[in-house]
């Protein structure tokens, strides 16, 4: 049954490929039928796994394997499963992908292309349940790439722009440097352990058997073979997952359709990478709770978990901020997963998917009622236009922000400083964590000051969206706010639910000292940055109005936005007057420019990585046109010279002997010929001559 | 009977179409097609009748008739199960070559008749068990793809038939040179495959093996593409009208590959083990290389030749490895890139070259192909999509065991290997962006195209089926291809060289 789960979205991808561009409604129709089914099916298999009892202390798993191809006497299954792990996951990706498709169907209204982006969002649904599902690394990467294939379909939807053509190749590009590792670490491991299949009657490489022996032989450079292939598997993970060094793609991946970026780089794909550190935890864990590949995913985690949302301070597109907040969040996730608590991290991922699905959606409301317009400058005051936006925006931003307590993301953020907490390698990643968690409240305020503060700064005429847009935004705000029922501390059901554990309502957990402590560090936190943020960005919309109101629409907003996509520096309206720059900027200008510009990583790439490529892509294409091809003609040529010396030599030497040879016979002949004339006389005198000489002879001889 | 049909059709369609009056020169085509598709149904019927259970021989269709006894020549067919899959993809290339060249008015008949006679001589190659015979056929696709180019050809035409022509016929002096060595030196009295590579009735010793074998090797990898005797492939594949590239990159380039592995590689398995890491490396060098120069690129052509050395990089690079993935993914390698290479060149000869007249990428840009050409533009993403390596085509189950093989036994190349891969997603990516959907918007006039016609949709629908199938269930051609590195033949070539 759980095999239908993804094949219905496929299916529904390939009958909507074969459709024509006009038929619209049914392509949309099929579409969203086939993913309501998968819905509905990922329910059941969720309630499926809560009925299920746990065996042996470990929770109940359900697979079934079947075999792809055998190679030389081993054999390469595929396979699905539903464990409690999966099957949140499943549930969340299922629902999130309805409601999105749902949405698109107001967001897309317009588009020519309308029957190709449900036929692709139907593909990458499927890629991606078919990742939650796999009971196979192999499977896993099948359904990894297609997910990436489909990523690049949809970011590059608006092909046209510039900006959306290069994006979607830098995503592809990216994350396949980091699925090389992938590959290279399914590689070995398959070599190590002899099995792709996560779980197999115990001889899966998840199951103790495999660990043991992956856990135990050490590799050249003094890792254990474990750590080495979790290692390069992270690889993957970090591409996928928007990672630090890998995170570049994400925040351009925003040219994208909204929903796109709503479902895909924020909700599901995203996370794909955390989700699967979590499927692979017992590979990363298999040398102990601190081992190296673990640390290696805190640090990374806790590094971009700061890093981008020091970024995303200084942003002033809508939905890059949303982006380097996404990317910032993953590595809250990764940070959760590396310090050891899986649980913690996939709480954070299903409630982080529910509120930022909700803010994308909110934000794509947002540019669809302001008519296709993304900088946060020219906005303001969209509070009074739209009511249902703002109201559901404001749910997001506080979960996101984790305000306490009725938001699911003060209890997932609070449960990842938690455990941070009790690290024992470090306390550095807990206080990284705790510093991105204030720059996360405070770049969301100020957000939502430039937003829906103030009064409107921009020249077109605001407007709520349909309601096929706001009933998806609604539905993901009631989920923002009740995911915070299952994950307080007070009954932490998702940890009993993922460990096999009976988990009891318990208040008195709330008031644990060590829990208190952290609770409230992380209230100051949310209200400092809420705090500072207001009374930065309290009048932003108010003071400025007047100054935006003379200028052109459009036209230093493209600017800057032409500035920021060139990867040049962004002069941020140094031209424009001083009532547009940001407050922080006044108070901190050299840093805030270079958080505008995004650190540089992009420079630097564009500068080394990308630069060195093209060089050496026209070094080697002058090598073969000059070297290898040259050496080609200089054979050639020196074959013509020496067939012309040949025939000069055949000329001048060989027929020069031969020609005079011949002349020689010639006149010898002639002479001969002459000899015979045919006169008799001529023989006459030859016979006299010859006998008086006969005669002399004979004479000397005899005397 | 059922592998001699395969050639026998092709000859006696060359023959047919020869005969035809002026008046019907037309019909040409027509006989091709039959034949081509006669060709075709004996090389389905071959792949499927060969019986790949356990207990059955490894070695089927054997028909053995002496040729000429004085020297054990023999007129030697057969098939294991490399043999039928090449075979196969002969076939279905061979068909859609038609397919795309259905547009041919200049002497058609001059043109089909090569055309057949090429595959005539590349179904023989893929079922000689007897090396005399086996070079007999690898000669007959030589000189006929000469004329093709150089008449039927479009740019720089003559230089690029003279490259080809040329370097195909080094390597096969180089092959003959070895070819009269393994003879002589053998002193079994047979060009036959089986008796010479029986130890135990031709012996080859390590220190003539060590120079025999690179001999014979590099005469038959020219063909294959070895970096860096590998400038003959873009040029004559940019030079080549459309049914010729597909042909070059389809299925001449795998006569080098195959013949490499079928006679050098399994007659020499000592010398192969001292050369493997040098040869590995080259293949590698050409996988990296030949990516980097795509990336490079203007001509959307050339482009797609250097993928092809990309490609044939890791066909090298996977027999390189002697194991059974590795060998496996190798062959599996020829027949996914056959089919890909195939359809990238249908797509820029033929649907796109042949209308636009340009193959320069920026020219093309401001095309809006996408629009004008809309099928076109889905094969190439199909295509792209298939030559990147992405699963759910051949291609990636190809590179995917190649890369398993490394790993066992070849780990250092990995890295190169997976910059490689990466290099081809990025001048994939570009390519395919920039000619198909440029960013910026398309330009001021439209140019009215013919429309992609009913024989190129048939053809490029059937490589694209044959792609998708592989990529599913490549189980099909895996099972046979790897079960044949157990024959008697070349069991060898994994127990002793591997080791």
């Amino acid at each position: 049954m759980i095999s239908l789960i993804p094949i219905l979205p496929l299916l529904a991808a390939g009958v909507t490929a074969l459709m024509k561009r006009g038929q619209r409604a049914p392509a949309a129709t099929l579409v969203i039928a086939a993913q309501a089914a998968s819905t509905v099916l990922s329910l059941l298999a969720f309630l499926q796994t809560l009925g299920a009892e746990a065996v042996h202390g470990d929770v109940a798993r359900t697979y079934f394997n079947f075999p792809w191809l055998s190679v030389g006497g081993e054999t390469l299954s595929l396979g699905l499963l539903l464990d409690p792990l999966g099957a949140g996951m499943v549930l969340m990706v299922s629902f999130v992908s309805l409601l999105i498709f749902i949405y698109s169907v107001g967001y897309m209204k317009e588009d020519a292309n309308f029957t190709r982006f449900f036929c692709f969002l139907s593909l990458f649904s499927a890629a991606m349940l078919g990742v939650v599902l796999s009971n196979s690394l192999l499977l896993t990467f099948i359904c990894w790439e297609l997910v990436g294939l489909a990523s690049y379909l949809l970011i590059g939807f608006w092909f046209h722009k510039p900006e959306a053509a290069a994006a979607a190749k830098k995503a592809f590009l990216t994350t396949r440097i980091g699925d090389m590792g992938f590959l290279l670490g399914m590689l070995w491991l398959y070599s190590a352990s002899g099995t792709l299949l996560f779980y197999d009657h115990g001889n899966g490489c998840l199951e103790q058997a495999a660990l043991t022996a992956i856990a135990t032989k050490t590799a050249c450079i003094g890792l254990a073979v474990s750590n080495c292939i979790a290692l390069l598997i992270f690889c993957g993970a970090a591409g996928k997952s928007g990672q630090f060094p890998l995170h570049v793609w994400l925040p351009d991946a925003m040219e994208g359709p909204t929903p796109v970026s709503a479902l895909i780089h924020a909700a599901t794909m995203v996370a794909a990478g955390v989700y699967l550190v979590a499927r692979m935890f017992p590979i990363f864990s298999a040398t102990g709770n601190v081992s190296v590949a673990l640390t290696t995913v805190a640090w990374v985690g806790a590094f971009t978990a700061l890093f981008a949302a020091l970024i995303a301070v200084a942003q002033t597109d809508i939905k890059r901020i949303l982006a380097y907040s996404t990317v910032s969040q993953l590595g809250f996730m990764m940070l959760a997963l590396g310090v050891g608590s899986v649980t913690a991290a996939m709480v954070h991922l299903i409630a982080h998917a529910f509120f930022k699905a909700l803010l994308f959606l909110g934000a794509g409301s947002v540019i669809h009622g302001v008519h296709e317009e993304q900088d946060i400058r020219n906005m303001g005051g969209l509070r009074k236009y739209m009511p249902v936006t703002f109201i559901t925006y404001a749910i997001g931003m506080m979960a996101l922000c984790g305000v306490p307590f009725f938001f699911s993301g003060f209890w997932s953020k609070d449960e990842i400083l938690h455990v941070a907490h009790q690290w024992p390698v470090s306390q550095l990643p807990f206080f990284m964590a705790a510093a991105a968690a204030f720059l996360t409240a405070f770049y969301m305020t100020r957000q939502m000051c430039y937003v829906f503060g103030g009064s409107y700064r921009g020249h077109a005429h605001p407007h709520e969206s349909p309601a096929v847009m706001t009933i998806p935004l609604g539905i993901l705000a009631g989920a923002a706010v009740l995911m915070s029922i299952p994950a307080t501390p007070a009954w932490p059901w998702f940890h009993g639910y993922h460990t096999g554990e009976d988990i009891a309502l318990d208040f008195a957990r709330l008031i644990e000292h060590d829990f208190l402590t952290i609770a409230g560090l992380s209230i100051v936190i949310v209200t400092a940055g809420i705090g500072i943020g207001c009374l930065l960005y309290r009048r932003i919309g108010i003071e400025s109005q007047g100054e935006r109101a003379s200028r052109p629409f459009g036209q230093e907003t493209s600017q800057a936005l032409s500035h920021t996509r060139a990867g040049r520096p962004c002069p941020l309206d140094h031209s424009n007057a001083a009532p547009s720059v940001d407050p922080l900027q006044k108070l901190l200008p050299g840093l805030y420019s270079a958080l505008a510009n995004r650190l540089y990583v992009d420079e630097l790439y564009n500068a080394t990585v990308v630069r060195a490529l093209g060089l050496l892509g026209c070094l080697a294409a002058w090598i073969d046109r000059w070297i290898f091809s040259g050496i080609v003609r200089l054979v050639g040529a020196l074959s013509l010279l020496a067939s012309a010396l040949s025939d000069l030599f055949d000329r001048f030497g060989i027929n020069l002997g031969f020609d005079s040879l011949c002349g020689g016979l010639r006149n010898g002949g002639r002479v001969f010929s002459s000899w015979e004339s045919g006169r008799v006389q001529g023989y006459l005198r030859f016979l006299s001559v010859g006998a008086v000489l006969l005669l002399i002879i004979l004479g000397w001889l005899l005397t | 009977m059922i592998l001699t049909a395969t050639f026998l059709s092709a000859f006696a369609g060359a023959a047919l179409i020869l005969l035809l009056p002026e008046r019907l020169a037309q019909l040409a085509k027509w006989i091709a097609l039959l034949a081509a598709l006669v060709g075709l149904a004996f090389a389905k019927t071959a792949f499927l009748g060969y019986d790949n259970s356990p207990a059955a021989p490894h070695f089927q269709f054997l028909t053995k008739i002496p040729w000429v006894p004085r020297l054990g020549i023999s007129f030697s067919t057969g098939a294991d199960g490399i043999s039928v899959v090449m075979l196969l993809l002969t076939g279905i290339i061979a068909v859609a070559g038609i397919l795309f060249s259905w547009n041919v008015t200049h002497r058609p008949r001059a043109f089909f008749a090569f055309y057949l006679i090429i595959i005539g001589g590349v179904y023989g190659v893929f079922q000689s068990f007897d090396l005399f015979l086996l070079f007999v056929f690898y000669e007959i696709v030589i000189i006929p793809k000469y004329f093709l180019i150089a008449a039927w050809g479009s740019t720089n035409r003559e230089y690029g038939a003279m490259k080809l022509t040329m370097y195909s016929v080094a390597g096969s002096a180089l092959v003959l040179l070895a070819m009269i060595a393994t003879y002589a030196v053998s002193g079994a009295h047979s060009f036959d495959l089986f008796t010479l590579a029986d130890p135990s009735k031709a012996h080859f010793s390590p220190a003539f093996q060590a120079w025999t074998f690179p001999v014979m090797f590099t005469g038959f990898a020219v063909l294959a593409g070895l970096w860096p005797l590998h400038t003959w492939a873009p040029t004559g594949h940019v030079a080549a009208p459309t049914a010729v590239s597909m042909l070059l990159a389809g299925v001449v380039m795998k006569l080098g590959s195959y013949s490499a592995l079928r006679v050098a590689m399994t007659l020499f398995p000592q010398g192969l083990d001292q050369w493997r890491i040098a040869i590995a490396g080259l293949a590698t060098a050409g996988i990296v290389f030949g990516a980097l120069v795509a990336l490079a690129q203007k001509d959307l052509k050339f482009t797609v030749g250097y993928s092809s050395i990309a490609h044939m990089g890791f066909v090298l690079l996977g027999l390189m490895t002697l194991n059974l993935p590795g060998l496996g993914g190798s062959v599996l390698q020829m027949f996914s890139h056959g089919i890909i290479g195939g359809l990238l060149f249908a797509v820029v000869g033929r649907m796109i070259y042949d209308r636009t007249h340009t193959r320069d990428i920026a020219e093309l840009g401001k095309m809006d192909l996408a629009k004008a050409l809309p099928f076109a533009a889905l094969t190439f993403t199909v295509a792209s999509v298939a030559s990147m390596g992405l699963p759910g085509f051949s291609g990636f189950i190809a590179e995917f065991t190649i890369l398993k093989g490394s790993w066992n036994s070849l780990p250092l190349f990995l890295i190169p290997a997976g910059i490689g891969v990466v290099i081809t997603v990025a001048f994939t990516l570009r390519a395919l962006q920039r000619t198909f959907y440029p960013s910026g918007g398309p330009s001021a006039h439209a140019h009215p195209f013919d429309p992609i016609t009913l024989p190129e949709k048939l053809g490029a629908l059937m490589l694209m089926a044959a792609t998708l199938f592989v990529g599913l269930f490549p189980s099909a051609l895996l099972d046979p291809i790897l079960r044949s590195f157990q024959s008697p033949l070349m069991h060898r070539l994994i127990q002793e060289a591997g080791k």
